[in-house]
């Protein structure tokens, strides 16, 4: 087969086609799976949790990011658009004062953070706040 | 064991029984991600800390799985209530099987 310019431009944006397509939901089924594997597939509502992100973190490496859920058992912290979702997990003891955490994270690029809390009573609530990442924080 | 790793932790030194603290706890640690690479593109294997727990006398705080997107110099802010004087227990938990504690006695006023 002849590789005239004109073919080598179409196998390149069929491939990158490809590459957008497959991409972003296997980013999407990473997050879905590690929330899976927290809830064991109960259903999660909407609010009931305050999370605080920067809206612009101008630094990937470092974005502070604080969760509260009063009433909580544990808080999980997911960043969708990182390699690997997963950030943290706070589970709280006997003495937590509140039900709250704060820490720092790295985030790769811009996207969406999400908390899922799980409650005294069984049930899941989740919140999510949008970063604006200038640099990103995953080395890349 | 990592290099340089040095725990710090902020406690009040009293407070009144019952009452509800902050605690703000950093300790250096670099925080391998696994997923950077070095000059020769062989990526550098992942080393963090995976996990904290924080206790007072012998009853559990916070207990924090920590994952790769945690960054470096892990720092962790939360609440504790302190029903009598006693001390907490910081206890940091390395990849590599070592282990990182301190310990902060508090009064009460």
């Amino acid at each position: 087969m002849d590789f005239t310019r004109r073919n080598i431009l179409a196998l390149g944006s069929g491939a990158f086609a490809v590459v957008t397509f497959t991409g972003m939901p296997a980013f999407a089924s990473k997050t879905d799976d590690a929330i899976a594997a927290f809830t064991g597939g109960a259903d999660v509502t909407e609010g009931g949790i305050d999370l605080t992100a920067p809206e612009i973190a101008e630094n990937g490496n470092t974005v502070p990011v604080a969760v509260s859920a009063p009433g909580a058992l544990s808080i999980m912290l997911l960043a969708t658009g990182n390699p690997t979702p997963s950030v943290a997990t706070f589970n709280f003891g006997p003495l937590a004062g509140a039900r709250r955490g704060s820490t720092r994270i790295r985030l790769s690029k811009t996207q969406d953070v999400v908390a899922i809390a799980k409650m005294e009573d069984g049930t899941f609530y989740r919140a999510s706040a949008t970063v604006k990442v200038t640099i990103g924080g995953c080395g890349g | 064991m990592a290099k340089g790793v040095k725990p710090r932790v902020k406690v009040p030194k009293t407070a009144a029984a019952g009452e509800v603290i902050t605690i703000k706890t950093l300790i250096s640690h670099k925080m391998e991600s696994g997923v950077r690479k070095d000059g020769d593109g062989n990526v550098i294997p992942r080393s963090i800390i995976n996990r904290f727990v924080a206790d007072f006398n012998g009853q559990n705080v916070i207990d924090v799985t920590l994952q790769p997107a945690i960054s470096t110099n892990p720092y962790f802010q939360f609440d504790a209530m302190v029903p009598e004087a006693g001390e907490f227990k910081f206890t940091w938990y390395d990849d590599d099987g070592s282990v990182y504690e301190t310990s902060k006695k508090i009064k009460i006023a």
